[in-house]
């Protein structure tokens, strides 16, 4: 029972790490690229689950829903780095961080706006809404399965890209040197543009994934995206095997300290004390990972630049 | 020194600190006189952002440290007055050792020494990174507090903590707004003239060379992680002096003190203010305050216009309201 209990929990933790690798990816793309710190990626996110949320509704078909979140997101990122972002490339990390603040603020209350205060729920659709039994006497949702199996296919699909094509070959060369790739000829701008739009439909994907979990609603974006630079921080900023490493750690750790560490306590404490204690440790395990991992490794597990 | 003779002449930088002046120390009567109290208490909390933004501009502006985590020192000042209050007023201990209190005298310094510690450990870990991951772990570290705070059930988790009153000060009664206005003003001046010394000093010399080329600094035998460290120290003390007094104004403490979004506001005041400057910031959560208040008046959404109106100011008025006011000429130093 017991041992059933830990491999659910371990799970669930794979699944928050997959969803905050996606959410990672992009944001650590943007930074190694382009080094812009932005904000407002999780605006994105929120944008992809209100989107796919309202299809959703519409039509009644999940997939249409998660279709269309996809290019929702991905051309709003592009245009927000059309008009906002591109003339902060040049600027200070200060200014970008400000101008991202603001950009949240701007999406928080458009989207409040447009589809007002209160948090829609989504129901997790009909064809995954079983659950199966991975071992024997262990049911888990297949929703959350599904979950998994969408993230490790996108860490792979972003292996082939990066490794293997010439979209891939100019990420990579413009992570190690900016300036060259452009002095060689090649369409910084486009390239920039592109790889925005890339991370903006991962974020868009993570959102509308996340819809039949969490609650859509304003500001969910805020909250995974502190989740998601720690993520970038424990990885080492600008690397994708950092953000998938990164990302799974803090998914386990977040997802079993929360789980188990009340427990653990109550085999010291008295049961209200070890309540207190085990979940005020179990919010703050991972910032406790983080800075443990920087005072080993100043720059993250898998630094990008030297 | 060149300081010398330009503060001998009378400038339009003294003419902008006398009329700040005069106007804050005759603000509550003249707002007494047009039955307008509200503004005493909307002007207090000008003077107490403006401490907490002045405090931030101390590693912003002069020591070129991008921390987007002071709302947790300026939350933690707050919580120190709040759960001290209310362990005074029941006559109970924090963790059965430290008596509660409500006296100003004591827990106003408690309330900066707690948070200068905290500072103290944050920086400690934070400031051996640099750049972008400065940025994102003083964040994740208040956002940290954030949590742990939300989840004390014990001091009200995240609905807050209401204290039933105001610090006792001898000979003074805080409970009166005017009163407490010009003890918030009398702190501010204070902070301003002891940051006014110390960027001044060698040890601001030496934070402002940092800013500039920390590699040089270093060459020259200065061991900048310290004093970048005590610089981060003093400011986070100050935050937390802030919080304080934020706590007695509104006589409640809650975690939304130290939310993630209060570390960007102060922020946007350093920067609306001027960068880099001592007084801008004041000048600058002035300005937030005051947009804040004319803007939820006009519309609900008012966030709408502040973001745009945000990202504006980042790309097109560098200098901000200080700046500006102090015209071109002037240096930009404190």
């Amino acid at each position: 029972m017991n041992a059933l209990l830990v491999l659910e929990q371990i799970l669930n933790g794979l699944q928050l790490g997959v969803m905050l690798f996606l959410l990672a990816a992009g944001l650590t793309l943007v930074f190694g690229i382009m080094d812009l710190i932005n904000l407002a990626h999780g605006s994105l996110y929120m944008v992809g689950a209100f989107v796919a949320a309202t299809v959703t509704h519409w039509t009644g078909s999940f997939i249409l829903g998660l279709l269309a979140a996809l290019p929702a997101a991905a051309i709003t990122g592009m245009a927000v780095e059309w008009i906002a972002l591109r003339s902060l490339y040049e600027r200070s990390h200060l200014d970008q961080v400000l101008a991202t603040f603001g950009l949240i603020l701007f999406f928080n209350e458009l989207v409040r706006i447009v589809w007002g205060p209160r948090a829609i729920f989504m129901d997790v659709p009909q064809a995954l809404s079983g659950t199966v039994e991975i071992i024997p006497g262990a049911p888990y949702p297949m929703y959350r399965l599904a979950i998994i199996v969408v993230g490790i296919a996108v860490a792979a699909f972003l292996y082939l890209l990066i490794t293997r094509t010439r979209v891939g070959m100019l990420i990579r060369a413009g992570a190690s040197n900016r300036e060259m790739i452009g002095a060689l000829g090649v369409n910084v701008r486009l390239l920039y543009t592109l790889v925005f739009g890339l991370g903006a439909a991962l974020a868009g994907l993570a959102g509308a994934m996340a819809g039949p979990i969490f609650a859509v609603e304003v500001g969910m974006g805020e909250g995974i995206l502190i989740l998601t630079f720690v993520v970038i921080v424990i990885g080492g900023i600008g690397s994708i095997r950092g953000a998938l490493v990164g990302a799974l750690l803090v998914g386990l750790v977040d997802t079993l300290g929360r789980a188990f560490l009340p427990g653990l306590f109550r085999l010291m404490l008295d049961p209200a004390t070890a309540d207190g204690v085990g979940a005020s440790l179990a919010s703050m395990s991972i910032y406790i990972l983080m800075a443990g991992i920087l005072i080993w490794r100043p720059s993250g597990l898998f630094p990008a630049h030297g | 020194m060149a300081d010398v003779t330009r503060s001998s002449a009378f400038t339009r930088r003294h003419a902008v600190h006398l009329g700040a002046l005069v106007f804050l120390v005759l603000m509550p009567p003249v707002a007494l006189v047009l039955d307008e109290p509200f503004y005493v208490s909307l002007a207090s909390r000008i003077l107490i952002y403006g401490l907490a933004a002045a405090s931030l501009d101390l590693i912003l502006g002069f020591g070129g440290m991008v921390s987007f985590g002071h709302a947790a020192f300026f939350g933690t000042g707050g919580y120190v007055v709040g759960i001290l209050f209310v362990h005074g007023f029941e006559g109970t201990a924090f963790l059965g050792l430290i008596p509660g209190s409500d006296s100003g005298l004591i827990v106003w310094p408690a309330a900066a020494g707690v948070a200068g510690l905290l500072a103290l450990i944050i920086g400690s870990v934070s400031l051996r990174t640099g750049g972008v991951y400065f940025i994102m772990i003083t964040l994740a570290f208040a956002q940290m507090l954030y949590f742990f705070f939300v989840s004390l059930e014990a001091y009200g988790g995240d609905d807050g903590l209401s204290m039933y009153g105001r610090s006792q000060i001898p000979w003074m009664d805080l409970s009166d707004d005017t009163t407490f206005y010009y003890v918030c003003l009398a702190v501010l001046l204070l902070f301003l003239g002891f940051g006014h010394r110390a960027v001044g000093s060698r040890f601001g010399m030496v934070i402002r060379g940092v800013r500039e080329n920390e590699r040089r600094m270093t060459a020259l035998g200065f061991p900048t992680y310290r004093y970048k460290l005590a610089c981060f120290s003093i400011a986070g003390a100050a935050a937390g002096l802030a919080g304080a007094l934020i706590a007695n104004q509104t006589e409640f403490v809650s975690p939304s003190l130290m939310h993630w979004t209060r570390s960007g506001e102060i922020m946007v005041m350093v920067i609306l203010g001027g960068m880099g400057t001592l007084f801008g910031p004041v000048f600058g959560a002035a300005a937030f305050l005051l947009l804040e208040e004319v803007l939820s008046a006009w519309t609900e959404h008012w966030m709408i216009v502040l973001g745009p109106v945000l990202i504006f100011v980042v790309l097109f008025a560098r200098r901000g309201i200080y700046g500006w006011l102090i015209g071109a000429q002037d240096g930009s130093e404190s």
